[in-house]
C-alpha cells in the first residue's frame, strides 16, 4: 500500500437499490447503514490508492471528511470520479450552497480520497455524536 | 388466505397500483408484482426499528411518554416559537399535508417539502418555461423513444422502464424486452469471444470509451421499436439497458443540452466533442429524437444537483419545447418519493405556491434560496422545528443538519432515524398506504388512493390525526395567552 496515496476525484452521491431496500427495511438497520457507508470507486482508482476493496478510505471535502468503506463498481470506466449513495456520511462531504434556489450542491464536488486503513468506520450512532454532539 | 388487490405501492413516484398482497393473520406475508423496495417495505415496516411509544427528551435521553404529553410538548414548542420550520410531506398523504400546512399558518412558520432538495429547481424552471406533459398511460402506449437524463430508474424507479416506457406492453408500441435479453445474450458471447482473442494476440484494450464503442457496433438507432437512451455521468444499469449511452462529463449537462438544441435545428457544431462526447455520436442522437413519432424525456436529480440546477431544467425544458416543432415530445421529471408529487399539489392549492412558503407576516410568501428549509437552517433563523415522514439529519448537508439539530426538534415518523435519535419529542405514526388510507399523486399528477390493509400498533395514529391534535393544542394555547393578554 502506497502511505501517501492521495487521488483528486469528483464525487457525486445518489440513490443505489441497496440504499432504496434498506432505507424500507428502517433507517436505524445493519443493512441501511452497510448501504450507505461505503464509496464505488473505479478498480483503476483503487489500484492508484494502493487499497484492495472493503478497505477503509478518507473522503475529504472542503466541507468535511468521513471513512466510508471502498467498493469497486460494477460499472466501468468511471476514472477519478467517485459515488456515496445519500445518507449520513455522504451528508458530511456535500456542498451545502445553495446558489440562491434552495437547492444544496449534491453532485459534482471536487473531493480527495486517501487510504485510511488505521481508521475507524463509524456506526449511524458514532457518526451522529461525532457531527453532531448528540446522541 | 385473503389477497388484496390493486394495492397503491407507497415507496417511489412511480406509484405502481397493481400490487398484491397476502395477509395471514393481520400480517403481510407476501407480495405480489412489487419490486425490491416494494417488498422490503411492505414485509419489514413493522420489524424492530419501528417506534411503538411516543418519546420525550429528559435528561439528554429519549425516554418513553403518553401520546397526549408528547401532542402537548409539540404543540408548547411551536407556539412558543418565533419562526419554526414544518418539513417533510413526500411520505405521507395529501390530507395529512393539508392539515400541516393549517398548522404552519397557525403558528407562522416557514413550512417546506422534500421538494427543495430534489425538483425543486425543476419546479422553479416549469414556472419559468412551462412544460408539455401527459400521463404515463399515454407513454406506455405510444411513445417510441424514451430518454432517461440523469436519472438511474433501474435503482431509484424500479418498475418504471417496465410499467410504463420501453419494457412495458403498450397499445401501439410493443415492449422491448426480449430485445433486451437477445442483446445481453450477444453482448456476454461478445465478452468472451473478445477475451479469447485478447489471450489469444495478448491484445490492448480498446482505448475509445467502451460506450461508444458499443454503439457503433450495434447502431440499434435505425431499427424499428421502442428506443431507450440513456444520459449519464455513469454508466449506470440503465444505461446497460439502453441503445445509446451517453456518457457526459460531470457538470456538463447544460452544455450537452443546448448542444442538442443547436443540432435538432440542423446547425453546425464547430467542435469536436461536446461534454466529453463526440459530435457525430450526437447527431445520431439528434437524428433520433427528431426522427420518432412520439418521445418521452425522464429527467432526474442528475439534472437538478449538479451545477446549473435551475438552468439544467430550463434548457431541458427548452430542448422539448424546440423538440415539438419537429414531432411530438414530452418531458417528466422522476419524482422520488411517492407522493413527493402530492405535497407540491396540495401547497399549491392551499398557498399558491408548491414549496418553500413562509407564514410568518401571516401570509404565504415564497422566495425560494430565502424562504427554503436548507437556506433558512444555514442562516440560523428557525428557532424549532416539526419534521413529518421524512429524515433531513440524513439528507441534508451536515452544515444544514448542525442548525436543525440545536432548535426544539419534533419528528412524527414510524420509523426510528437519524433525525427521531436527535429529536426533543418523537411521534410515532401509522404507515400511510399500509395502515392509513390517504390519497397521493404520481409523478405524471394522476392522484391515487393509498389502501388500509393493515392495522396499526396499538395507540399509534396516522399523521393526520396527530397534526389534527397538535394543531388544536396549538389553538388552546394561543387562546389561552390571548386571554391573559386581554385580562392584562
Ligand atoms: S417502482 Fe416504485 S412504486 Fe413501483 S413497486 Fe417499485 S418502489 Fe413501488
Amino acid at each position: 500500500m502506497n502511505e501517501n496515496a492521495k487521488l483528486q476525484v469528483t464525487l457525486l452521491t445518489g440513490r443505489t437499490i441497496e440504499q432504496g431496500v434498506g432505507k424500507e427495511r428502517g433507517k436505524a438497520s445493519m443493512e441501511y447503514m452497510e448501504s450507505v457507508s461505503v464509496c464505488y470507486m473505479d478498480p483503476e482508482d483503487l489500484r492508484r490508492l494502493g487499497v484492495k476493496e472493503k478497505a477503509n478510505i478518507l473522503v475529504s471535502t472542503n466541507y468535511g471528511s468521513v471513512v466510508v468503506k471502498a467498493l469497486k463498481s460494477l460499472r466501468t470506466p468511471h476514472p477519478k470520479i467517485i459515488y456515496i449513495p445519500y445518507g449520513p456520511w455522504a451528508n458530511v462531504l456535500v456542498d451545502p450552497e445553495t446558489h440562491s434556489i434552495g437547492m444544496p450542491s449534491f453532485k459534482g464536488i471536487p473531493a480527495e480520497v486517501e487510504p485510511a486503513l488505521d481508521k475507524p468506520l463509524l456506526n449511524m450512532k458514532e457518526l451522529l455524536k461525532e457531527q453532531f454532539g448528540k446522541e | 388466505m385473503p389477497v388484496v388487490k390493486a394495492v397503491t405501492c407507497p415507496v417511489c413516484g412511480s406509484l405502481c397500483d397493481d400490487i398484491e398482497l397476502t395477509i395471514e393473520d393481520k400480517e403481510i406475508v407476501k407480495v405480489k408484482n412489487g419490486c425490491a423496495m416494494c417488498e422490503s417495505k411492505f414485509l419489514n415496516y413493522n420489524g424492530k426499528h419501528r417506534i411503538r411509544k411516543p418519546l420525550i427528551r429528559k435528561d439528554g435521553k429519549l425516554v418513553k411518554a403518553t401520546l397526549k404529553e408528547a401532542v402537548r410538548k409539540t404543540a408548547e414548542i411551536l407556539a412558543e416559537a418565533n419562526y419554526p420550520i414544518l418539513y417533510g410531506w413526500s411520505s405521507t398523504s395529501c390530507e395529512a399535508t393539508r392539515v400541516g400546512l393549517e398548522l404552519a399558518e397557525e403558528v407562522g412558520g416557514v413550512i417546506d417539502n422534500t421538494a427543495v432538495v430534489c425538483h425543486g429547481p425543476s419546479l422553479l424552471s416549469v414556472q419559468e418555461i412551462g412544460i408539455s406533459s401527459c400521463t404515463l398511460g399515454q407513454i406506455r402506449h405510444r411513445a417510441d423513444l424514451v430518454i432517461y437524463w440523469g436519472s438511474d430508474p433501474w435503482s431509484a424507479h424500479p418498475r418504471h422502464i417496465e410499467r410504463y416506457t420501453t419494457f412495458s406492453e403498450g397499445r401501439f408500441e410493443r415492449s422491448e424486452w426480449r430485445g433486451y435479453v437477445a442483446k445481453i445474450k450477444a453482448s456476454i458471447g461478445r465478452k468472451k469471444i473478445e477475451s479469447v482473442l485478447r489471450r489469444l494476440f495478448l491484445k490492448k484494450k480498446p482505448t475509445v470509451p467502451s460506450s461508444y464503442l458499443e454503439g457503433r457496433v450495434c447502431p440499434t438507432i435505425s431499427r424499428e421499436g421502442r428506443k431507450l437512451i440513456v444520459i449519464d455521468v455513469r454508466r449506470t444499469k440503465s444505461a446497460e439497458m439502453a441503445d445509446y449511452f451517453i456518457q457526459v462529463e460531470p457538470n456538463k449537462d447544460y452544455e450537452l443540452l443546448q448542444a442538442f438544441r443547436a443540432l435538432i435545428r440542423d446547425q453546425e457544431l464547430d467542435v469536436d466533442k461536446v461534454a466529453g462526447v463526440p459530435v457525430e455520436y450526437l447527431e445520431e442522437v439528434s437524428d433520433a429524437m427528431v426522427g420518432c413519432n412520439f418521445g418521452a424525456l425522464f429527467f432526474g436529480v442528475g439534472l437538478t444537483m449538479s451545477r446549473g440546477k435551475l438552468r439544467n431544467i430550463d434548457a431541458a425544458l427548452s430542448l422539448v419545447r424546440d423538440l415539438n416543432t419537429r414531432t411530438k415530445f414530452i418531458i417528466m421529471p422522476m419524482r422520488g418519493h411517492f407522493n413527493v408529487a402530492g405535497a407540491n399539489t396540495v401547497s399549491t392549492w392551499q398557498t399558491g405556491y408548491p414549496y418553500a412558503v413562509d407564514f410568518s407576516l401571516g401570509y404565504p410568501r415564497y422566495n425560494p434560496g430565502e424562504t427554503s428549509v436548507v437556506d433558512v437552517l444555514m442562516r440560523k433563523e428557525s428557532d424549532a422545528a416539526l419534521i413529518v415522514a421524512s429524515d433531513p439529519v440524513a439528507n441534508f448537508p451536515r452544515k444544514a443538519a448542525e442548525h436543525l439539530v440545536e432548535n426544539p426538534l419534533v419528528v412524527v415518523d414510524p420509523h426510528m432515524n437519524a433525525t427521531a435519535h436527535m429529536a426533543d419529542v418523537v411521534l410515532p405514526s401509522a404507515f400511510v398506504g399500509i395502515e392509513a388510507s390517504g390519497t397521493a399523486y404520481r409523478m405524471d399528477h394522476v392522484p391515487l388512493p393509498l389502501k388500509r390493509v393493515a392495522e396499526p400498533p396499538r395507540g399509534v395514529l396516522p399523521d393526520e390525526e396527530i397534526l389534527r391534535r397538535i394543531l388544536s393544542e396549538v389553538r388552546k394555547i394561543k387562546r389561552k395567552k390571548q386571554v391573559a393578554a386581554e385580562a392584562q
